[in-house]
C-alpha cells in the first residue's frame, strides 16, 4: 500500500543524484581541460 | 592536512575517491534492498514508512553534516583567508542544497499517505523551506560579478548566520505546536530491529555518498579557482610583455 507514493520518491532521490554525478564529472572534465598540468595539484 | 587536500584535489580521481565511490554503490544497492524488499511494513503508515529511509539520510546529510562543513568553512575563511576553506564552504553547500531539495520532495510524499496533504506550513517544513532559500541564496552570491575576495566574504558571512535558522529547524517541532513528528530518534525510540537498521544503514549509505560527491565538488571548485588565476597571471604576462617593449613611433597603442 502507498507504493504510488514510494516508487516517484525514490526515483527522484536516485535519479536527482545519478544526473549530479554525470553533471559533475562533466564540469570537471571540461573545467580540467582548462587548467595547465602543473596546476590541478592543490599543493603546488 | 597535506594528504587530504591531496586526495581532494588530485588531477584526475584518487585511489581513496574510487574506493569510496565502490563502497557508495555497494551500499546503496544493500540499502535498496533493505528499504523496498527485507524491511516490513509499518502498521500505521503501510509501505510509506519506507520513504523516510531516503527522508531521513537526507535530513541528516543537508542540515547536520553539510551546513555545518559549510558554516565551519565560512568561519575558518574569514580567520584565514584561505582557499581550502573558502572553496570546501562552497562545495558542501551546493551538495546541501541539493539534500535539503530532497528532504522537501521526499517529506511531501511521505505526508500525502500519512497527513492527507502534500503540504502544510508547519514550524519544521516552513524552517526547512527558509534554510533551501537561505542556502540558494548562498550559491546565488557565489555567481555574482564580484571580486572574487569581496564574494567569498559575503557568502562566508550568509554561511555562518544561515546557521541559525537550522537551530530553529532542529527544535521546531519542541518549540512550536507541529503536526511533524518529534525527533526520530531518542531514547524512547519504538522501532523494529530491521526497521532501525534500515535507517542506520541508509544514513551510512548516504555519508558515502556525500563523501563522494564533496571530494568532487570540491575538485570542481579547486580546477575553477586555477582556471580563473591562470588567466589572470596570462593577462598580467601579456601586460608585462607589453610594457618592456613599448610601441614604435607610427605604431597604434
Amino acid at each position: 500500500m502507498h507504493w504510488e507514493f514510494v516508487i516517484p520518491g525514490y526515483l527522484i532521490v536516485f535519479g536527482s543524484l545519478a544526473t549530479y554525478v554525470v553533471l559533475l564529472l562533466g564540469r570537471i572534465r571540461a573545467m580540467a581541460q582548462r587548467v595547465p598540468e602543473n596546476k590541478r595539484s592543490f599543493l603546488e | 592536512m597535506s594528504a587530504l587536500t591531496n586526495t581532494l584535489v588530485g588531477p584526475s580521481s584518487s585511489k581513496v575517491s574510487r574506493v569510496v565511490g565502490i563502497m557508495a554503490i555497494i551500499a546503496t544497492v544493500f540499502m535498496l534492498l533493505l528499504a523496498l524488499v527485507w524491511s516490513p511494513p509499518e502498521i500505521d503508515q503501510a509501505d510509506a514508512v519506507r520513504l523516510f529511509y531516503v527522508h531521513v539520510p537526507s535530513a541528516v546529510i543537508a542540515l547536520y553534516v553539510a551546513f555545518t562543513i559549510t558554516l565551519i568553512g565560512s568561519i575558518q575563511y574569514l580567520r584565514k583567508r584561505s582557499v581550502f576553506w573558502d572553496l570546501l564552504a562552497h562545495a558542501s553547500t551546493e551538495i546541501g542544497v541539493l539534500f535539503c531539495a530532497l528532504v522537501l520532495v521526499t517529506g511531501m510524499l511521505w505526508g500525502k499517505p500519512t497527513w492527507g496533504v502534500y503540504w502544510q506550513w508547519d514550524p519544521r517544513l516552513t524552517s526547512t523551506t527558509v534554510t533551501f532559500v537561505l542556502y540558494t541564496g548562498y550559491l546565488a552570491i557565489r555567481r555574482m560579478d564580484l571580486d572574487p575576495a569581496v564574494r567569498s566574504k559575503r557568502a562566508a558571512i550568509l554561511g555562518i548566520v544561515s546557521f541559525a535558522n537550522l537551530i530553529i529547524v532542529r527544535y521546531s517541532v519542541e518549540w512550536w505546536r507541529s503536526i511533524h513528528q518529534s525527533a526520530t530518534f531518542g531514547l524512547d525510540t519504538q522501532l523494529d530491529d530491521l526497521m532501525l537498521f534500515t535507517v542506520f544503514w541508509a544514513v551510512v549509505t548516504f555519508l558515502l555518498i556525500f563523501t563522494w560527491l564533496l571530494i568532487h565538488r570540491f575538485r570542481l571548485a579547486w580546477f575553477e579557482h586555477q582556471a580563473s588565476t591562470s588567466s589572470l597571471d596570462d593577462a598580467i604576462a601579456a601586460r608585462r610583455a607589453e610594457r618592456s617593449h613599448p610601441p614604435l613611433a607610427g605604431e597604434s597603442v
